[in-house]
């Protein structure tokens, strides 16, 4: 299985986000699969949500995700309990690491040598793969679009779509060499071909692995959101499943499930419901014919404690991880989820994961943006991504060393230069006098503008200064 | 993101006109042009001298000291209780929107709130709190609307263009495909990711051209030096204008330089 190790993320610098950025502006392959894709996407949410007074609903979603982190302390311990009651094994992970040393030792207690993957963004986050394969341990993924990614040994591009970079043909190509599939553009073959491979890999798993959607407090149940069946698979037919999960994901009742589930579908995928919705109480019971016979949670901070101590940045932790802030993104759309260089790409990762890795590594990721607020428009629960960007700009930025906010990273990108150019800018526009008398010989001296700027020009003809500012247009009309 | 509910005022004698920077340096035109629609509506425009920037280049920086240097020394220009309008949505949704959260438990706290809600992008008072009639005295033209983001997810105008063009008889108003799409102007965005705004504005003007208009108008200086500077650069068969520039002109009885 070494051939199949997925890359690990710690080989790529987030720092370089530029020349990625480049290359997949300058890749018509890319820019077409992604725009081809995120057209659909956009296309198919917007009829989903027809006759829903969608407003309403989002309200109602983001006040039940507000409700949930406003109690999160308390309803970790009522999880705990509930799902202790349930037979089910509580973990908790202060970060990346000691979450894979969990699953480890789940797996090395189990003597276990093989482990089946349903999708989990948050064992991306962990690396998880690329722990176990060092430590002997086989993990395939069997969501199709991971098992894609995982050939191509790659990291995903999108966190629904894992694969979505890629068109039919490349896919086609990929499973012929990787796994002697005949070429073929027919998209039911090539999945009942991966299905196939797949279904074995299920039957002789020693542990499954999940992610979780929503984690319920009172009644100690994971619900997970699937199209495939795998992940349904992954959690009932291996004797051992372990749900890794972020500590963000609890919500109080069963019935806040409802609406999130709603936005959550019609938001990824454009579907009303997905074709299986799981939800999982515990491990089997003596009288009961299949599932697992241990159940395990890893509830997993990785940084989420303390981003929650900061009240605007709180909002971060509301996300469900539908995706369609980055379908929605103009420039996700342009550069695609692997110039970014994170384990989440798009909107939701510019303001994630900078708290992950700080805000030197993740310096470009909160300027990477038009601030256009097409992500906050469509987010369903309303977390106001533009306004966390601008947030996130300031953090990096501050001189402020006496009383660094709680980023990490916090002034990494400041530059005494620029802070020198803002500094003079704020002078000049702070006094109106001197104000007009600049823009006054710009407007006279409009001829020496330079006709190169930089990056403007690369692309567009300079800005013209007009021969007369309005300032003077209207003293000149009033006398 | 923007106030669910906007409450127009009456009609009132007398506005506030604030100019914007883009528009004193670059657009001196299009200020003018929504001075004299006002005019022409009957109501008195005041202009206040000491104007300069609402702050927003800052601010979208991270440099959140000196933007609220620049936007305190805007805070005294409006003693009396007249509406302020903005011939932008980027600069008004600065104003309405970001000013309260700027001067958040500052002095001027309350002040930047009320002045905040008297901002109104100069379009949507027009056809909201005007009620302006159009009557289109221009040549035949195929025409498309960029609405700017900060118009149209900032103070909710997206609907406000294509109804006032929708007055002018002798305007063919076409629609571009994702029209709701950002142009990749986006501030000092287009600097520090040049190749990106440049690939957004680049298929920004492509749907503008196969739309088949001749002309753009947008609600903002920014988006218009972006689309216009990169046809203009590119030889692309549109141009472009401000809103208000194309409005008057159409409409003013001389002719227009334009129509």
């Amino acid at each position: 299985m070494t051939e199949t190790a997925q890359q690990s993320p710690h080989h790529i610098d987030v720092k370089e986000f530029h020349p990625r950025a480049r290359a997949a502006i300058h890749n018509p392959q890319i820019r077409q699969n992604f725009r081809k894709a995120m057209d659909g996407l956009m296309s198919k949410r917007k009829s989903a949500f027809e006759g829903w007074d969608l407003e309403t609903l989002r309200d109602l979603g983001a006040n039940i995700r507000l409700r949930a982190l406003a109690h999160l302390p308390d309803l970790l311990e009522q999880l705990e309990q509930k799902l202790t009651e349930n037979g089910i094994t509580v973990h908790w992970a202060s970060d990346g690491d000691e979450a894979c040393k969990i699953v480890r030792d789940i797996c090395l207690a189990r003597n276990a040598k093989t482990v089946i993957k349903g999708k989990s963004m948050v064992s991306e986050e962990m690396e998880l793969n690329h722990y176990l394969e060092e430590q002997g341990i086989e993990a395939l993924e069997s969501d199709l679009g991971e098992y894609i990614v995982q050939l191509a040994e790659e990291t995903p591009s999108h966190i629904i779509m894992p694969a979505i970079h890629k068109n039919t043909e490349e896919i086609s190509q990929l499973l012929h060499d990787k796994t002697g599939t005949d070429l073929s553009h027919d998209v039911e073959y090539l999945t009942a071909s991966a299905r196939l491979q797949l279904r074995e890999k299920f039957m002789n798993a020693d542990v499954g692995v999940s992610g979780v959607n929503f984690a319920v407090a009172e009644t100690g149940t994971l619900c997970l959101v699937e199209n495939e069946g795998n992940g349904r698979m992954t959690t009932t037919v291996p004797p051992c499943h372990i749900a890794v999960t972020g500590i963000e994901k609890v919500v109080p009742k069963l019935e806040d499930v409802t609406a999130l589930l709603a936005l959550l579908t019609r938001s990824a995928t454009g579907q009303h419901i997905t074709t299986y919705f799981n939800m999982i109480s515990g491990p089997r019971k003596a009288n009961e014919l299949d599932g697992p016979e241990e159940v395990h949670v890893v509830l997993v901070d990785n940084g989420r404690s303390t981003i929650y101590q900061d009240d605007e940045l709180l909002d971060t932790l509301r996300c469900i991880r539908c995706g369609a802030c980055m379908n929605h993104c103009p420039v996700y759309t342009r550069v695609g989820g692997h110039a970014y260089g994170t384990t989440y790409p798009g909107p939701i990762g510019k303001i994630l994961m900078p708290h992950m890795v700080g805000l030197d590594e993740g310096r470009h990721l909160p300027t990477a943006s038009s601030l256009c607020g097409a992500c906050g428009e469509v987010c369903p629960v309303k977390i106001p991504i533009p306004d966390l960007l601008v947030r996130l700009r300031q953090e990096s930025v501050d001189g402020d060393k006496l009383h660094p906010a709680k980023v990490r990273g916090h002034g990494a990108k400041r530059s005494n230069m620029e802070a020198m150019i803002w500094k003079g800018w704020s002078w000049m526009h702070a006094r109106p006098g001197i104000y007009r008398m600049g823009t006054r010989l710009g407007a006279r001296f409009r001829k020496l503008q330079p006709g190169k700027l930089g990056g403007w020009t690369q692309y567009r003809t300079a800005p013209k200064l007009a021969a007369k500012t309005l300032h003077e247009r209207i003293k000149e009309r009033s006398q | 993101m923007v106030d669910p509910i906007k409450v127009y005022p009456a009609k009132p004698s007398k506005v506030y006109f604030y100019g914007t920077c883009l528009v004193d340096m670059f657009y001196p035109d299009a200020g003018m042009a929504g001075i004299q629609l006002l005019e022409r509506e009957g109501i008195e425009v005041i202009y206040p001298e000491d104007q300069t920037c609402c702050g927003q280049p800052a601010y979208t920086s991270g440099y959140h000291d000196e933007a609220r240097a620049v936007a305190k020394a805007q805070l005294g220009l409006f003693p009396e209780d007249w509406p302020i309008v903005v011939p932008s949505g980027s600069c008004g949704g600065m104003m309405r929107k970001h000013y309260p959260a700027l001067f958040k438990d500052t002095a001027e706290e309350v002040k930047a709130a009320e002045i905040a809600g008297r901002i109104w992008e100069l379009t949507d008072f027009l056809l909201q709190v005007c009620h302006i009639k159009l009557d289109d005295l221009g040549e035949p033209t195929t025409v498309a609307m960029h609405t700017s983001c900060t118009a149209r997810r900032e103070m909710g105008v997206a609907e406000v263009g294509p109804k006032l063009l929708g007055q002018l008889k002798n305007v063919n108003l076409v629609e571009q495909e994702r029209a709701a799409e950002c142009c990749g102007f986006g501030g000092t965005f287009a600097v520090r990711h040049p190749e990106i705004s440049g690939a957004m504005v680049s298929e920004k003007v492509d749907t503008l051209v196969n739309a088949g208009a001749k002309e753009f108008v947008t609600t903002d200086c920014g988006c218009l030096m972006n689309i216009d500077g990169y046809a203009e650069k590119n030889q692309k068969p549109v141009t472009g204008q401000h809103i208000l520039s194309f409005l008057w002109e159409r409409t003013n009885g001389d002719g227009g330089k334009r129509s």
